[in-house]
This record gives structure tokens, sequence and C-alpha cells, in this order.
């Protein structure tokens, strides 16, 4: 079953998270948007935006497990002499001979990095970090793009021959958002300040998570009795301060937004109010027999 | 005689309508207007619900369940409200092959729960489209991390999987009694 959609609709940071969440292994392919002219309807009814059709690959992603496993991107060469050369690992001559001599003797990546720590001329280390390096820098452009196709092919594997350096994506994500510039509508996605924050159902999710010494002011203060606007004014932040922080805890899936627990407990109680009036189980039994009935 | 009321809520086009078509012993009472021609709506749907529709099931000669669907464009909400009115539990249909939807589907859950805390469940609808997204997927992108809310998968216009959406809430308002 397919998992498509476009950026316009679908961000990647909720892409990520949700490849991170079910912990999938397989191939995302971000394509040039080629406009056909129509609009697509959103959930509301009214809200137009153009239909767009998958055209030229632009971006492919891997995946193991959830974890991101290797990327490349049209405009990134994805060589490994070139990742290098941008590292600064090696110069622009080194790095052309090189892509020469591989290209002529059909090597690939993993055969090109075994030779060149034989060498001595860099290190497992650094090879690794140039690659991790160029993964992110991949990760956090495509952040920015707003509206391109995209589809997700479950069981893919990376391409053979690449180096796969497995990256979690939660602090991806995290650090992502961090980076996505203020035209990200933040009051879009945290519209109403006066919701309240309680941590994910799962307790490891915190577990490996690099946190800034502003995010984890915030998550001192998460209860679900607290406001986003309380935890601001404590935390001496500004509105947009706080929605920016708030954002990144939500999409990497570390908190959730809820009613804080004082309107919560009057609802609970007009709720009780209600129910005095409502159906008892014979009631609802009768219903369920009644449906099964039904052909 | 006793009714009883749920509602069928959800986007533009996620299948209410079809839905109460599929049990509804009465042919359903709509309230759909013709979208004008040539619009760009009017490519997606003939038709679109302005201020509910309404499908009937009689269990027995004491006991009536009505199904109420909301108009699914945002300029009609003004009846959300009053259709949430001592409902039983809520149903929120999603196009599973339409992402574009997700984000309104959400906050329509979202503006349900707060009408009433009372059951509800998430049918993913249109599982037989080929570009459907599977129901596990869209718990994440619906954000629904709560285990205990059922998302289903649905074909509106298949009796047995609405059988099947409608029952599992009634097992939800049980498992609601139980608890209190």
């Amino acid at each position: 079953m397919a998992l498509k959609g476009n950026l316009a609709v679908f961000t990647t940071t909720q892409l990520l998270n949700l490849i991170n969440l079910s912990k999938r292994t397989g191939s995302l392919a971000v394509y040039e948007g080629v406009e056909t002219g129509e609009k697509l309807t959103l959930g509301d009814g009214q809200t137009k935006i153009d239909k767009l059709i998958p055209g030229k690959k632009l971006a492919a992603l891997s995946f193991r497990e959830g974890k991101l496993v290797y990327a490349e991107m049209e405009n990134k060469d994805s060589h490994l002499a070139s990742i290098l050369q941008r590292a600064g690992k090696l110069n622009e001559e080194q790095s052309r001979l090189i892509r020469e001599r591989t290209q002529s003797l059909n090597m690939n990546d993993k055969g090109l990095a075994l030779s060149l720590i034989n060498a001595n001329y860099v290190t497992r280390a650094d090879i690794v970090q140039s690659i991790k390096k160029h993964t992110v820098s991949i990760v956090f452009d495509l952040m920015t793009w707003k509206r391109e196709p995209f589809e997700f092919t479950e069981g893919q594997e990376a391409p053979n021959g690449r180096i796969l350096v497995p990256l979690d994506l939660k602090n991806l994500i995290i650090e992502g958002t961090r980076i996505i510039n203020e035209q990200v509508k933040l009051e879009e996605e945290i519209p109403n300040l006066d919701l309240a924050l309680r941590f994910a159902e799962d307790p490891s999710s915190f577990k490996d998570v690099k946190l800034g010494a502003n995010e984890w002011r915030v998550v001192g203060f998460i209860n679900p009795k607290n406001s986003i606007r309380q935890i601001a004014k404590a935390c001496n932040m500004t509105d947009t301060e706080i929605r920016r922080i708030v954002y990144a805890l939500e999409r990497a899936g570390l908190v959730q937004l809820v009613k804080p627990q004082s309107q919560e407990a009057r609802r609970r109680s007009d709720w009780r109010q209600m129910q005095r009036n409502a159906p008892d189980r014979d009631v609802v039994n009768r219903l369920i027999n009644k449906i099964k009935s039904m052909k | 005689m006793q009714t009883v009321k749920m509602v069928i809520t959800g986007p533009f086009s996620s299948g209410k309508t079809e839905f109460i078509k599929s049990i509804s012993e009465i042919d359903v009472v709509s309230t759909e207007r013709q979208i004008a021609e040539g619009t760009l709506e009017a490519k997606e749907k003939e038709a679109t619900t302005v201020a509910m529709d309404f499908g009937r099931i009689t269990v027995d000669n004491d006991l009536v369940l009505y199904l109420f669907g909301t108009p699914g464009q945002r300029r009609f909400d003004f009846m959300w409200e009053i259709l949430a009115e001592g409902m039983l539990g809520f149903v929120v249909m999603v196009d599973s092959s339409k992402p574009e939807t997700f984000k309104e589907a959400r906050s329509i859950l979202d503006t349900f729960r707060a009408y009433a805390p009372t059951p509800y469940v998430v049918a993913a609808n249109k599982q037989d489209h080929p570009d459907a997204w599977k129901p596990d997927d869209l718990r994440i992108a619906l954000r629904i991390e709560d285990e205990n809310v059922k998302l289903l998968p649905c074909i509106a216009t298949d009796i047995e999987y609405v059988r099947e959406v409608l029952l599992e809430l009634l097992y939800s308002i049980l498992e609601e009694m139980d608890n209190k």
C-alpha cells in the first residue's frame, strides 16, 4: 500500500516522524512537482492548492528500522570523494583524481573507503563523520521544501555499494526544526497557547535525545496542569520562542498537546452530568445486537 | 420510544454520506446541494452536504438509532455543535488516499472532542483506493497516540465495514461505561 503525498500537506518533518515511529525500512523518493493546472481541495472543502504530479527525482533517502541510513540529493554529489572534499578531508585535485580512478576501476564507495583508509589518506571516523554531515545537510535542505510530491517504497534498500551510516531521526527532527526558518508558520502549528503538554506515552522516547538548555527548561515544566503560556512565562520566553520549542518537541513525538487538566476536569464533570440522562448498558447491547444482525 | 444519536463527521469528501447510506434502513435524508458546474470541487464530487445527512436504524418498537452526518465544508461548521449535542459517540471519517485532508481531519476530531468527551472511533475510509495510506500510518499522521482510540479500515460503500465501525464504536461506549 502506498505512502504517497506531497510536502505541501505532509511536511518532511511529519514524514520523518512517521518513518521513525513506525520503524520503517524502505526508501523515500522526493520528486520535482510538475503542475497539472488542476487544484486539490483541502479537507475544509474551501482551500485549494496546486495539484502536482511527480517529475524528475530530486532526492532519495533510505531507512532501516526507522533510522536514516543513506541520503542523496540531485544538487549534492554523493560520490564519497566529493563528500570527503566538502568535509575538508580531501582537496579538489585529490577528489577529482579519485573520482576518475574509481570510475575507470568501477570501484564503489565501500571499496574506495577501504583503499583510502589503507593508504592513510583518511580514518574510518573521518569517513563516518563526513557522510553524517552530508546526510544531515540533505535532510535539512529537504525540510525547507514546501510542495514536492513524495513516495515511500516499503522494503526498498539503499543503492548497492554505498556506505550506510545510521542516524537517529528524533535528533535530526529536533535539530532540523531548530534551523527551519521563521517562514514555518509556528502560529498555525501551535495556535493555542492555552493548551498544556504531557509526555508521550512511551517513556523511553527521551532516551538518547539531545536537547538544548532552553528545551530542558521547558521539559522541566511539562505537566497537564501547566498551559504553554504559563510555561513560557516561567521560562521567560516569548510566544515565538515557546512555540518553536513546543513545535520541535511535539514533532519529535516527545510530547503531546492536551487540554489543561482543570478545563478537562470541568469538561468531564459536564459529561458526567449529561451521562445521567444517557442510555444504559441495555440500550447499547440492543444496538450492538441489531447492528450485528444487519446484512 | 427512546432515540439515541451518533454523529458521522470528517473532512470534505471523506465519505460520510456514503457511510450512512450503506446502513440506514431509510433513504438518507440528505441536504446535499449540487456543486456549481465548472468549480474545482465539482471535479471531486457532484454534490456536497450543506446542513446534515440523516439516517435511521430501528432496533425495536422502543429504540431507534439516528445517524447524523455533518457537512464537510468549513463554511457550514456552525451546524457541528448543534449536531453534536447529546450524541452517544462519533465516527471521524478520513479519506485515506488524500493526505491533503489529514490536517482538517485532526482539527475536526479535536473540535468534536471539545464539544463532548464521548467515545469515538476513526474510520480510515477508501481502503480500496490504490493510494490509500495504511491505518497504522494514518494513526501517526493524525497524531492519535492513544492506543485505546480505535482506527479502523473502512470502505464506506460496503456495509460489512460500516457495521464493523459502528460496532467498535458501541464497544468503546460500553468500555467507557465500565470505567465509570
